[in-house]
């Protein structure tokens, strides 16, 4: 096949996908701003504008270049998780932040992808045609429990999790010995307890306030009721944009980040939430079938990882939004306001295309 | 062809990812549908026609005691006014009602409940402390200003009106700022918290945690049913060191004086009592205090709001010749019987410096230079000591740092030093070494360094980090904390040394020539330093006090401790423009002193 420029590598359809959710993102933060009084969509606006930069970049550059650069970017990720820990700006009692001036930006988010670079790299490497045991999985596990501690660190629990959510998906997609898996599946259940024990205080309030909403309703007990009776009552066809009376209203503090679906569901309604649902259903099916069609290993490791991160941040904030699951602080990519997420999120999405659009040239040097 | 197909990626695992995807997605969506279709009616009426709150209920704030278990700071209740803004429907009318049931102008009734940046259903206080009259004339009109909310609330009391104002401090509303960096911790806005002293320093065992109901309101806002309602839990109790009947002598030794009294137990450092002059009274704050009053206690020359026992910062005068001859004593640089001769004047290079003594003292030696705080013979030492070795010595008895008392904003003071002077580039002169010789010139210390000195000098040579509280006990009468004495030094003296110095120290006040004889109390012996902190420049003769304006006289210093033989107690005194240290601050001493030992009489009969 002949190369004839950037715009004929591009997936179209996922574009169109993309720049769907970006733009009904945006007008939820629109509504979001107008209740708080704050202009959170003309920051997130630029947030785009920035990702969709950083994510033209990442996918103009052939990916395979990036296997040589993979470590390095790990490193570096690691670096500034380091970097947060001691000069990190405090906010509301976690250290997150890293601030330059005017520019604040958070390092954990830009681990994700730098972690799923780094796997693609180790995996693609080390293939096992007939599935990796657990002595294979040492290495690459420790490359998620570095990040994953020091996130945890700051705190951000939920992230820390994330992280071990795309190793395991990782992982399954590679292939895994299935005595491996029982043992590791049997490892994880007896920890249980211990994760328990280390969990903060108000971490366990939470879990404990989503088995039981009414057990704290002080805290996140209350913000889960108050985030369904937000939802529910947008009812089938919603309150319509700016109906937001429950959101507007202040019982959720957070509509502008971790709940933005909750004013979604206000005043979208059932409807609004189902084309959004089926965006993002389209988005992941598309990233998974990228990786199965990729033309390497190591870009299918990439678009793999790249897609169970989006799909957990989807199923974990939505999930926790309509009450299913315990508050973890994890963003709704593209609806939440923060810079971080949104970059590294539309980075994430560059990936993909260029993993996708790049699946019929040339052959690869290893498989 | 695609890597996974062609390394015999089974088909049969990739459809699991797919199902898997889906599966979710399915159920989030069959979730949604639950939420907004089938229960969407009754989440609309719950959301619209009824609306569930949180009302938070706060804690009583944990009670401080003195050392023998005397109540110095309680809760008593208040009936507070409150408005929901969200439930008020004309703010404007609303405003004009209740402005005459209480007696406040509407503009500011209205000023409170249209802030903007704060929650609609967040309860605002309009008044506090309501009386019967006002209370009575809300609950007939209630019924027509929906939106008030008349609750119960716990208030910080002081039990004796103004007591040890500066140490325990104040509590008040908790400011933007405060929250904004707080509310990690769990305030709000409206919540009360430490601002100054002890209510600042143990905040967070004093706070207690709070309680809430969830509630579901009517439209009118009123309480339909409680959902959910959780019991606030008190603060935590704290036990004090301090005496209240030694506190209370020492602010009446202080009446109408602007200064600090310090008393320690030497054998902990425990502050046995703390006060600071002029003071203030507490309980205003509590509440809220009016503009024009917080103006005036902040515009007053004398810093009445400040505690001068850590924050006052004034020279040591003669006091500091205790360490001098410490410091001469153990480095070899005097032999106590060698006799130096003060003849009232000392030159030095261009310069004459001179006695207190106009006449001068005649041939002193160490003992009687420290009995009759001889200048001249603390000249001569001084230049033997030599001014690094004086600087060394003043760090050593706690002098330059915090005493690392647990109260918020303790003042570490300042020992000058040649190495000080290089650092701005600029020499050290004799002239600086004999003025620092008797404590003068930029050399500042606290009341509490002073006292710890003395009391350092009174146990053996143990410098004690101050202690305040003895314990910290949890609602159910369970010790959650208990603080023990904390040696953060020693004074590098041998017990010689130390021996002599004591020996100067009860002469002061017991000998006849002595500067502190004003000191003395029958029966029991005392030793101490009496000091004068220059206010004024030293000019061609020294003037008496009653000669000069009030702001240019000297601070009389007193430190002291008794009985001398097994102290109890260890005391620091400055009276600011007091004038000599014997005559304006050691009576002071001497009836702390006998009130502490009468203290301690009644103790021992029980």
């Amino acid at each position: 096949m002949r190369r004839n420029g950037l715009l004929a590598l591009v997936d179209w359809k996922a574009l169109t996908i993309l720049v769907a959710l970006m733009v009904m993102g945006l007008v939820n933060l629109w509504s979001a701003s107008e209740g708080m009084g704050v202009p959170f969509y003309q920051r997130q606006l630029l947030w785009l504008a920035v990702g969709g930069f950083f994510g033209l970049l990442v996918f103009s550059i052939d990916y395979r270049h990036y296997e040589g650069l993979a470590y390095l970017l790990y490193g570096l990720g690691m670096g500034l998780l380091v970097v947060v820990l001691l000069i990190g700006v405090e906010v509301g009692g976690a250290k997150r932040w890293i601030e330059m001036g005017w520019l604040r930006f958070q390092p954990s988010e830009y681990m994700k992808l730098g972690l799923v670079i780094g796997l693609a790299r180790y995996f693609y490497r080390r293939p096992r045609p007939r599935g990796y045991s657990l002595r294979d999985l040492a290495v690459p596990f420790l490359m998620v429990l570095g990040p994953a501690a020091l996130v945890a660190l700051e705190p951000d629990l939920g992230t820390a999790l994330l992280l071990f959510l795309i190793f395991f998906g990782v992982v399954l997609f590679c292939g895994i010995r299935r005595r491996s898996l029982l043992i590791l599946l049997a490892a994880l259940a007896s920890s249980a307890p211990l994760g328990w024990s280390l969990l903060k205080d108000y971490q366990r309030r939470r879990i404990l306030a989503f088995l039981d909403p009414y057990s704290d309703p002080l805290g996140s007990g209350y913000h889960l009721i108050q985030s369904k009776i937000a939802v529910g009552s947008g009812g089938l066809w919603g309150k319509g944009f700016l109906g937001g009376t429950q959101c507007k209203l202040q019982f959720l503090p957070q509509y502008h980040t971790d709940f933005a679906f909750a004013l979604l569901g206000e005043e979208w309604g059932f409807v609004g939430c189902a084309i959004v649902l089926i965006l993002f259903l389209l988005l992941i099916l598309w990233g998974l079938e990228t990786a199965f069609k990729a033309k390497d290993r190591f870009g299918a490791v990439i678009a793999v990882g790249v897609t169970a991160m989006i799909f957990i941040h989807v199923a974990v904030n939505i999930g926790m939004v309509l009450g299913m699951l315990p508050v973890v602080g994890l963003p709704l990519p593209f609806f939440s306001y923060g810079g971080s997420c949104t970059v590294a999120h539309v980075m994430g999405v560059g990936l993909l295309l260029n993993v996708r659009s790049r699946r019929h040239l040339l052959a690869p040097r290893r498989t | 062809m695609a890597w996974y197909a062609n390394k015999g990626g089974s088909p049969a695992r990739a459809k699991v990812f797919y199902w898997m995807v889906v599966a979710t997605f399915g159920l989030l969506l069959l979730r949604l549908w639950h939420l907004q279709v089938i229960e969407g009616e009754e989440f609309r009426r719950l959301c619209e026609s009824n609306r569930i709150r949180l009302v938070k209920v706060a804690p009583l704030r944990g009670r401080i005691f003195d050392r023998k278990g005397r109540i110095l700071a309680d809760n008593r209740p208040s009936f507070d006014l409150f408005v929901i803004p969200e439930d008020v429907k004309d703010k404007e009318s609303f405003a004009e009602g209740l402005a005459p049931l209480l007696g406040m102008p509407p503009e500011e009734i209205l000023g409170k409940i249209s802030q903007r940046g704060r929650s609609p259903f967040q309860p605002v206080r309009i008044k506090g402390d309501l009386t019967w009259e006002e209370l009575s004339r809300i609950k007939i009109r209630q019924m027509e200003l929906p939106g008030l909310k008349v609750s119960v609330v716990p208030v910080r009391t002081y039990l004796y009106r103004g007591l040890a104002a500066h140490l325990l401090g104040t509590v008040g509303e908790i400011t933007r700022e405060e929250l904004s960096r707080r509310r990690a911790k769990g305030y709000d806005i409206g919540d009360y918290l430490g601002k100054t002293g002890l209510e600042a320093a143990w905040e967070d065992y004093l706070r207690g945690l709070k309680g809430g109901r969830q509630v579901e309101v009517d439209a009118l806002g009123r309480e339909l049913r409680v959902l959910r309602e959780v019991e606030p839990i008190p603060g935590w109790d704290l036990h004090l060191t301090l005496d209240l009947d030694l506190q209370r002598k020492a602010e009446e030794l202080l009446k109408g004086k602007a200064g600090a009294i310090v008393a320690l137990d030497p054998s902990s450092g425990a502050v046995l009592a703390m006060a600071s002059a002029p003071s203030y009274d507490p309980a205003a704050f509590a509440r809220g205090i009016p503009l024009e009053m917080w103006k005036k206690l902040n515009e007053d020359p004398l810093h009445p709001l400040t505690n001068r026992a850590i924050r006052g910062l004034y020279a040591p005068g003669s006091v500091f010749k205790i360490v001098v001859a410490a410091a001469a004593l153990a480095e070899g640089r005097v032999d106590p019987d060698e006799r130096l001769h003060c003849g009232g004047l000392f030159p030095l290079g261009q310069k004459v410096f001179r006695c207190w003594k106009e006449e001068g003292h005649g041939w002193m030696d160490l003992k009687q230079a420290i009995i009759q705080s001889c200048d001249i013979y603390f000249y001569q030492l001084g230049l033997r000591v030599g001014p690094e070795l004086m600087a060394s010595y003043a760090e050593a008895f706690g002098f330059g740092r915090c005493t690392g008392i647990e109260l918020p904003g303790e003042k570490a003071g300042f020992v000058p030093s040649p190495a000080w002077k290089a650092k701005r580039g600029e020499r050290w002169y004799d002239g600086e070494t004999v003025v620092m010789a008797i404590g003068q010139g930029p050399f500042l210390v606290t009341p509490l360094q002073m006292a710890r000195m003395i009391a350092a000098v009174a146990n053996g040579g143990v410098l004690y980090q101050p202690l305040v509280a003895t314990e910290v006990i949890d609602p159910e009468g369970k010790g959650v904390r208990s603080y023990r004495p904390r040696p953060m030094g020693r004074l590098p003296l041998s017990p010689r040394v130390l021996r002599r110095l004591k020996e100067a120290l009860l002469g002061v006040v017991e000998d006849e020539k002595g500067t502190g004889r004003a000191a003395h109390i029958p029966g029991v012996s005392v030793a101490g330093k009496t000091g004068t902190a220059q206010v004024a420049k030293m000019g061609q003769r020294r003037l008496k006090p009653s000669e000069l304006p009030y702001e240019l006289r000297d601070h009389a210093w007193f430190v002291a401790y008794a009985p001398a033989e097994a102290p109890t107690i260890a005391v620091a005194v400055v009276v600011e423009h007091g004038g000599h240290g014997g005559s304006a601050a050691a009576p002071l001493a001497r009836e702390l002193i006998k009130e502490w030992l009468s203290i301690e009489g009644e103790a021992d009969e029980t």
